[in-house]
């Protein structure tokens, strides 16, 4: 009889949570009425059956979760790994012709990839953990606060290609029409970064616990000095991770960079000057231009031509890039827990 | 004191020398260049960025271009962002562009923009990459991917407004007596640009102008049915054709790859696209009348020709340009690469590597003329 | 005193650095909503404005902003609908596994795998998407239409290559599933052992200690999760762009082509081809797409809100309970 009970008492939790509340009368209810044996018996093999169902029901929906990764990891390594090597590292696009060798590679993608993080990340990590820590440490139910709150909540959920196109009528007013350049797409990403950089960036500052606030300042610390030598010393690895994930964020985007900051073959290292390549558009931009062309001549003269190679090379840029996110992702993970055991010891 | 000095500067040189290391490991040389440059010491030597942009049809053959002119002008950046033709010329009328590559011509609207970048004067448009539109199927599994199926402007046209929809349908088999018993009983599947495309205009238009009536749509850059399947970019349609038989579609010939290509009917007979019958058309086709501004040579395709051996189905890719530019260097690049570009050198380098048709002489010594006005008048 | 506390007499300008990268930040993100709204504001409001930018864009084929962007509209939200239903057997199903089957390495690996998900760049999925994904479905899309052609949904023909919203919103799924099995998992993890336990004592087998305990508890992260995740999906383009085979109009056959296409992938497809007039409609369409995902947010926010109160709620009720030793006040 307990299955009855225990299903009332699930659909009540599910009504109103109190079935914590309530074990300890329903307990004796059980009992009383554990009379009749062979229901019971019977009952029990069949929820018992009904549990081993639905835990293998469970079980197989996360198996099957793990294919898409296996398959993406599975492609990008076989078809991605014949293109990777230190000249694919090291050469651009310029005089790469079709599908005849030499195939070039991405070193514009990864050193445009590079920059445009790079200083969407100096523009927004200090912004973003200075904002965090006037929100934490100066005035939390202010006005200002507040606004700033409820604005990264409004602008967490910004559409990313809407914040290329942003960047990109924005330049177009600021500086002529059809302005293309790394910097558009740096305002682009700044406005996807920003959001997650504050809000992780705030939660590390707020887990330092106010005994430490409180024993500094009772040292005599002014306010600013608290915060700087006890609370950021503190929260410091929040806030690295805060940085990194904000990173694996906004380096795999695609569609605002494609808007904003264009596609070209060669190494461009002027963040205001000229389309600058990165390595998602990399990958798109040759997914997109499909089979390439090998001169009858060339083929005749048995010279290495490959009408897949941008295919490859889109694929072994993706894995490039896979393995980009994937190691900003563990060392920010990885340094968020630290953080979190280093605060739970203080 | 000096010996940090010393030091400092030492230090410098070591990170300017793994600048230099970093962006030569970055541009990757061209092995002919040395050579090249003493047979071509009488041009004047650029040095600089030069950026251009727009129709993604023209991309592979400016990949081409770019490492041939390179081999002249070492020191010249040459940048194409096939951002689409729309994009390109947009771009182009701001001024943040040399060169606009665009599959449609210029139209007068635009034309008189142009005199906002072009220093009061009128900007021209020149063909420069002349491509046949193949018409590709997928019927691997039926064996005939490697035979041209016979397919009349008007069958086209049913086949991509859903009248016709099978295979084996009489009118295709009355069409390819030979072939009629392999065609299999299978839906066909049309497949189109879903992006505004100046490949789907022409392709529109060779429909419209020759099917007789069965092709009844307004001509545009966008696909105007949804009969099908629509995809991105030539790659898309390919991509798309190439996974699933029964599917046809259009595409710049270059990129038709393995898949089946259709004979289309021109007169009394059966044409395959070839780089020689799409030069043909160009050739006997006049030029635009409405396009008389100074410099501008474009071209109407006579889609209904019926002279034999020609291929109406084709795209003719423009490039847009100014006939002077602010910095004079720009100027000269714009001539020099222009004139690279419709050389007898240039075109057949598009040939080899994008499977264009090479213009003809005729066509060849208008553009030039066109040419010769950029830097003229200051 | 502690030399590390020299009171330093700038103090107040760290204030006034840290108060204007407040202001910085906020003035950055007020610019960013009014020059979009300003943008979007003429093509939104008048009918007449519009006309141009919508012949520039659909070669006249439309001629209202409804007629274009209704369409947008529906497709977005059924791709995402599509994907949350897809997503949220299997990203739950995934955070049980993580949370209550699972110990040691087995965890730690799933983990590892969820976290993966999260780190791939869309771009790589349309990739997967339409080179693997596309292909290798179409036998599944078969099935489904000849055994369940009788449900709208799967009804139609089949096409071949699937270029489908079914596709699509497979791989939005698979997209989403991290969002929602991460934040599930950590709620799942919150539960105290205790009441597990005592589920188990009473005789409950842990399928019935999931529903009663587990899932009760975690309900309200799960709801926020899975609005978040609906959150993903709307803005999502490369994956789309890639995959699903466009057109406008207001159909719910999944297996068919060219039935619908989303707001951003509609950006982003038509985005090289318009002109300035062509811009300012795709941004009011982003714009659009923006108040969607704000309205999803915000509702999401309410839930967690409302989850933390009733969490605080409940504690408070359950140590009332311990303290005075009476039944809850029923």
């Amino acid at each position: 009889m307990s299955l009855l009970t225990l299903n009332s008492s699930a659909t009540k939790a599910r009504e109103g949570k109190h079935w914590f509340a309530r074990t300890p009368h329903e307990m004796p209810e059980t009992e009383e009425t554990g009379k009749t044996v062979a229901t019971i018996e019977s009952l029990s093999r069949r929820r018992k059956l009904r549990s081993l169902l639905m835990n293998c029901v469970v079980v197989v929906s996360a198996c099957v979760v793990v294919i898409p990764v296996i398959s993406i990891f599975w492609t990008a390594l076989t078809r991605g790994i014949a293109q990777l090597s230190p000249y694919f590292l090291t050469h651009n696009m310029r005089g790469i012709v079709g599908g005849t060798y030499p195939y070039g590679g991405i070193f514009h993608a990864i050193s445009g990839t590079v920059e445009i993080t790079g200083v969407t990340m100096l523009i927004c990590a200090p912004l973003g953990i200075f904002a965090a820590i006037y929100i934490n440490e100066y005035a939390r139910r202010s006005r200002l606060s507040r606004l700033v709150v409820s604005a990264v909540n409004i602008m967490s959920g910004i559409p990313s290609i809407l914040a290329g196109l942003f960047a990109y009528a924005l330049f177009s007013l600021l500086s002529g029409v059809g302005t293309i350049n790394g910097f558009v797409g740096v305002v682009a990403l700044a406005v996807l970064a920003l959001p997650t950089v504050i809000k992780t960036s705030l939660e590390a500052v707020s887990r330092v616990p106010d005994t430490l606030r409180e024993s500094a300042l009772a040292l005599g610390a002014s306010r600013s000095v608290m915060i700087r030598k006890v609370v950021l010393r503190t929260a410091l690895p929040g806030l690295v991770s805060a940085v990194i994930l904000a990173i694996a964020r906004i380096i795999g985007e695609t569609a605002p960079l494609m808007i904003a900051a264009g596609i070209v073959d060669n190494t461009n290292f002027n963040l205001f000057s000229g389309r600058m390549m990165t390595l998602p558009a990399y990958i798109y931009n040759e997914y997109s231009q499909g089979l390439a062309t090998c001169p009858t001549a060339h083929v005749a003269s048995l010279m290495p031509c490959d009408p897949q190679i941008r295919i490859e090379r889109a694929w072994a840029a993706a894995l490039v890039l896979i393995l980009l996110v994937a190691v900003f992702n563990a060392v920010g993970h990885w340094v968020a827990r630290r953080s979190m055991a280093g605060s739970r010891h203080s | 004191m000096q010996i940090n000095a010393l030091r400092k500067v030492s230090a410098v040189g070591i990170i300017l020398a793994m600048a230099a290391g970093l962006s030569a490991c970055g541009d990757n040389q061209t092995t002919a260049n040395a050579a090249a440059q003493e047979n071509h010491g009488e041009e004047v030597q650029l040095k600089g960025e030069f950026a251009g942009s727009g129709a993604s049809s023209q991309k592979s053959a400016v990949d081409a271009w770019i490492a041939r002119f390179n081999a002249n002008q070492p020191d010249a950046t040459i940048a194409y962002d096939p951002s689409g033709s729309g994009a390109g010329v947009s771009t182009f009328l701001t001024g943040a562009t040399l060169w606009a590559g665009t599959d449609a011509a210029l139209t007068s609207e635009q034309v008189e923009q142009s005199k906002k970048v072009c220093e009061g004067q009128t900007a021209f448009d020149i063909p420069v990459y002349i491509s046949p539109i193949a018409v590709v199927y997928n019927l691997k599994n039926a064996g005939l991917n490697d035979t041209h199926v016979n397919l009349s402007p008007a069958t086209i046209a049913q086949i991509f407004n859903g009248k016709i929809t099978k295979w084996n349908d009489k009118k295709i088999a009355a069409e390819n007596p030979k072939i009629a018993s392999k065609l299999p009983d299978l839906n066909i599947t049309p497949v189109w640009r879903s992006d505004k495309s100046g490949t789907t205009k022409n392709f529109v238009s060779y429909l419209a102008d020759a099917s007789d009536g069965a092709w009844t749509y307004e001509v545009g850059e966008n696909w105007p049915n949804k009969i099908g399947m629509g995809a991105k970019g030539t790659s898309g349609i390919v991509s798309t054709v190439s996974q699933a038989e029964g599917t046809i579609g259009y595409v710049d010939a270059s990129q038709a790859g393995s898949l089946g290509t259709a004979a289309i009917k021109v007169g009394d007979n059966y044409v395959p696209y070839s780089a020689e019958a799409a030069a043909k058309v160009v050739d006997a086709s006049p030029r635009d009348k409405d396009a008389t501004e100074k410099g501008r040579v474009v071209i109407d395709i006579d889609h209904t020709t019926t002279e034999s051996g020609a291929y109406p189905l084709v795209l003719v890719s423009y490039d847009a340009v100014c006939p002077v530019y602010k910095d004079t260097q720009d100027g000269e690049f714009v001539k020099q690469w222009l004139s690279y570009v419709v050389s007898e050198e240039g075109q057949s380098t598009a040939a080899e590597n994008a499977g264009s048709a090479p213009m003809s002489p005729a066509l060849r010594s208008d553009v030039l003329k066109s040419i010769d006005l950029i830097g003229s008048q200051k | 005193m502690n030399p590390m506390f020299q009171a330093s007499p700038a103090s107040p300008r760290f204030k006034r650095v840290v108060e204007g990268a407040c202001i910085a930040v906020l003035a950055f993100f007020a610019a960013v909503v009014v020059f979009l709204v300003l943008r979007a504001a003429p093509v939104l409001s008048s009918g007449k404005a519009t006309e141009k930018e919508l012949s520039t864009l659909t070669s006249g084929s439309v001629t209202s902003l409804a007629e274009y962007l209704g369409p947008l509209v529906f497709g977005t939200l059924l791709a995402s609908f599509v994907a949350l239903v897809i997503a949220i057997p299997f990203a739950v199903g995934t955070a049980l596994v993580i949370s209550q089957f699972a110990h040691g390495k087995v965890r730690t690996a799933l983990s590892a795998v969820i976290d993966l998900l999260a780190a791939i760049p869309s771009v790589i999925y349309g990739l997967w998407g339409v080179l693997v994904l596309v292909p290798a479905s179409g036998g599944f899309w078969s099935f489904l239409n000849r055994y369940f052609g009788w449900i709208p949904l799967f009804s139609g023909t089949v096409a071949v290559p699937a270029r489908t919203m079914a596709s699509a919103g497979v791989v939005l799924a698979i997209m989403i599933i991290p969002i929602i099995a991460t934040i599930s998992r950590d709620a799942f993890l919150q539960v105290p052992s205790q009441d597990k336990e005592a589920a188990l004592a009473l005789g409950a087998t842990r399928w019935e200690m999931i529903l009663a305990v587990v899932m009760p508890a975690g309900r309200s992260a799960v709801m926020a999760s899975i609005l978040l995740g609906l959150g993903r999906a709307l803005g999502e383009t490369m994956a789309v762009l890639m995959i699903l085979s466009p057109a406008s109009g207001y159909s719910v056959h999944l297996l068919e082509a060219t039935q619908n296409q989303t707001i951003a992938a509609n950006i982003a497809a038509q985005f090289p081809e318009a002109d300035e007039n062509g811009v300012g409609l795709l941004i009011a369409t982003g714009v659009v797409l923006f108040i969607i995902s704000f309205v999803v947010n915000a509702i999401a926010q309410k839930v967690v809100a409302r989850g933390e109160k009733s969490e605080k709620h409940e504690a408070a009720q359950r140590h009332a309970t311990a303290e005075s030793g009476e039944g809850n006040p029923a």
